[in-house]
């Protein structure tokens, strides 16, 4: 089902809206990964690097007093949270590296949001001996700041993007730009199932592995498949990648929970599917947050990871289809549940991979008005916890007032020195 | 070679008949406001501009360099909408220049691709420049350019192969646009030997016309590209000209002063530079 009609496009959705000036680089990658996909050595090298260096497989982690709030259904995170470098975009990161080195070039930059796949990036960067630019937006600096530290500890350059909202779309803008000037040197590792065929369908196949691992895990563990499937969703990355495996389960639902930010009303959020229409951004025609004119709406999440106005065309795809069924948390929803699985279980998530974590208790309490609560406990949901929160102590600890004001100011400061 | 009449091949012929590549000038409407921008269309034909490209300001111009990225902030700041292209167009064609219209493809498709179309013909509009829009994802508009008439330029660039070329141009009525240099746009102080390359081989492949953009930004440079482009588009030098025609205060209101100076000053070295391409003294 997933399965795409014409190269590149996934039913309407997808295609390659770029300059002509790219084309030959998308062909020499659509090339150089195809090659990879049926060549034994890129897989054993893949899965070296994920078993040695990730710390693939990524465990599943049952969290019963954190079910207890999700109407007494059975709760089973995928970990990615634990795998090196904080987050599941390293599974991206690494395999797109080494197609960097196949193709014989010296150079990757990316955008980063939340600065995750900045983080991945400069990583894989110094694994290989890469040379390394990160764009990032100047909002997302200050908010994600710790994470740029750690960017230019690991020897990368980042670039603080100050136009447009100063978020992730106007990173991707620069990057772009880089991208078209530097193209023969250099590989645009993008870090979400979005831009110009092939990077959705790509991105996806790197990604697929966490839905794998975690369809036979959970096997494993309760003797069945799981009702449903959850995954925040900004680009969709790590959404496609558990989504994946899954997608021919008829009976299992797949939910993907978008930023919901001050509310729908408000129009400050990134709900892409509560109530945009398709349109083009980044080089793929998908859902976009757009004015009447198709100028792009800005978007706002207190997430920076999910804080984009337009979401990968597979997603897009799955919901026109209605295989996938999208909802949105708002900001104080995922800081409800943020706290929620810090207290219950000793787990501190992404604020992304919160979402799906508040995602999980509506669905859960669904289930259980639906099925009545002795019945409930049979019913199991798998959420994946695409990151750790550690990068989001700063919004976290200002959120719930955890630091005296002029403790925060000297941090603040202490941090702009720093940097 | 098409010779529509109103189509921007014909202009092209026209200029080389005289011995001279076209003059192409960018200028976004909008910029520094949607009246200031119609007066400095004017303003370029009157100092010689044979066709006046009027851009679109977009919200994510990827291809756009720091000079119309903050021109295109600016006017949709003080509210430009997609329904100024119009006027604009009209208002080329009323000043006795050819306009043709450049805008991301996201714009169109927002509109509808056949009622951009009909629009922009309706306005007296020659064509469409989508710079990020390949042949291949242009079914819709390559079926609506027919109808209505249009011409359809797309981009090739120093790293299009032999195959590119020969797509690109067979999808193309009017001209090719041709990028000089890998990179965005903007003002350099060198357009190197790439440009000639590529207008050589796509002659191999193509007999539609060749303009060339990106980094040209003053007479001398246009006389060397068109010594053998068939017309030189330029947009930045252009956009930074008008900015420093802008009135005391000018950032904030948009007010622009009379006469406009440096805009006909660096158009009319433009236009002096493409009639001196092909004397034979360069
Ligand atoms: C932990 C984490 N989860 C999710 C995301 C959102 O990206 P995607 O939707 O591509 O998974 C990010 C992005 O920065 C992230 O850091």
């Amino acid at each position: 089902m997933s399965e795409t009609r014409v190269p590149g496009r996934f039913g309407q959705f997808g295609g390659r809206y770029v300059p002509e000036a790219l084309i030959p680089a998308l062909e020499e990658l659509d090339e150089a990964r195809l090659k990879a996909a049926v060549d034994e050595d890129f897989a054993a090298e893949l899965a070296r690097l994920h078993r040695t260096y990730t710390g693939r497989p990524s465990i599943i982690t049952e969290v019963p007093r954190f079910a207890e709030h999700c109407g007494g259904v059975r709760v089973i995170l995928k970990r990615e949270d634990l795998n090196h470098t904080g987050s599941h975009k390293i599974n991206n990161v690494l395999a797109q590296a080494l197609l960097t080195v196949r193709m014989g070039k010296k150079r990757v930059i990316a955008e980063t949001g939340a600065g995750q796949h900045g983080v991945a990036t400069a990583t894989a960067a110094a694994l290989l001996g890469l040379d390394c630019t990160i764009y990032m937006g100047k909002v997302d600096t200050e908010r994600q700041a710790l994470n740029v530290a750690r960017m230019k500890m690991l020897g990368a350059e980042v670039v603080a993007v100050e136009h447009g909202s100063a978020t992730l779309k106007d990173a991707i803008n620069e990057a772009l730009r880089d991208w078209v000037t530097n193209v023969e040197t250099t590989h645009y590792l993008i870090g979400t199932v979005t831009g110009p065929h092939p990077f959705p369908e790509m991105v996806r196949d790197f990604h697929r592995i966490i839905g794998e691992e975690a369809r036979e895990q959970v096997e494993d563990l309760t003797g069945s498949l799981p009702d449903a499937v959850i995954a925040c969703v900004g680009g969709g990355s790590n959404a496609m990648g558990i989504f994946h495996a899954f997608v021919p389960d008829e009976g299992v639902r797949l939910i993907g929970i978008e930023a919901g930010g001050e509310g729908i009303d408000s129009g400050r959020h990134a709900a892409r599917f509560a109530g945009a229409s398709p349109g083009v951004l980044h080089g793929a025609m998908s859902y976009l947050m757009q004015d009447d004119d198709g100028q792009t709406i800005e978007s706002h999440s207190i997430s920076a990871g999910l804080d984009y106005p337009s979401v990968g065309p597979e997603h897009s795809f799955l919901r026109d289809s209605g295989r996938a069924e999208y909802r949105y948390a708002t900001d104080t929803d995922v800081m409800a549940a943020f706290e929620l699985l810090c207290r219950t279980e000793g787990i501190i998530p992404a604020l992304e991979s919160a979402h799906a974590l508040a995602g999980a208790i509506e669905v859960g309490r669904e289930i259980a008005a639906e099925v009545g609560p002795e019945k409930a406990g049979e019913h199991v949901l798998l959420v994946n916890l695409s990151g750790r929160g550690d990068k989001d102590m700063h919004t976290a600890a200002a959120y719930f007032g955890l630091l005296p004001e002029e403790k925060e100011q000297a941090l603040e400061e202490l941090e702009e020195d720093e940097l | 070679m098409s010779d529509r009449r109103g189509g921007t091949a014909a202009v092209i012929e026209r200029c080389l008949a005289e011995g001279r590549p076209a003059l192409i000038a960018y200028l976004p409407v909008g910029y520094p406001t949607v009246e200031g921008s119609l007066e400095a269309m004017r303003a370029v034909v009157e100092e010689g501009a044979d066709i006046v490209e009027v851009g679109v300001p977009y919200s994510d111009p990827v291809m756009d360099g720091p000079v119309i990225q903050a021109a295109a902030s600016t006017a949709l700041a003080r509210g430009v909408r997609v329904d100024h292209i119009f006027d604009a167009v009209a208002a080329v064609r009323d000043a006795g220049a050819t306009p043709v219209v450049m805008s991301y493809w996201n714009l169109v498709l927002r509109r509808g691709v056949d009622r951009f179309a009909a629009d922009l013909a309706a306005a007296g509009g020659a064509g469409l420049i989508t710079p990020d829009l390949i042949p291949e994802e242009a079914g819709d508009w390559i079926r609506a350019s027919d109808a209505y008439g249009l011409d359809r330029i797309f981009l090739v660039a120093p790293s299009s192969t032999r195959e590119r070329l020969v797509a690109v141009a067979a999808a193309c009525r009017g001209f090719v646009y041709t990028a000089s240099t890998m990179g965005v746009t903007g003002v350099r102080s060198e357009v190197g030997s790439s440009a000639a390359d590529l207008v050589a081989r796509l002659r191999q492949v193509t007999d539609v016309p060749a303009c060339v953009g990106l980094g040209v930004s003053n007479g001398d440079q246009a006389a060397a590209v068109g010594a053998t482009a068939d017309g030189v588009i330029v947009g930045s030098a252009l956009v930074r000209a008008l900015t420093a025609d802008l009135a005391e205060g000018g950032e904030q209101t948009g007010e622009l002063r009379p006469g406009l100076e440096t805009l006909r000053s660096v158009t009319a070295d433009l236009a002096d530079g493409v009639r001196r391409a092909r004397s034979g003294a360069n």
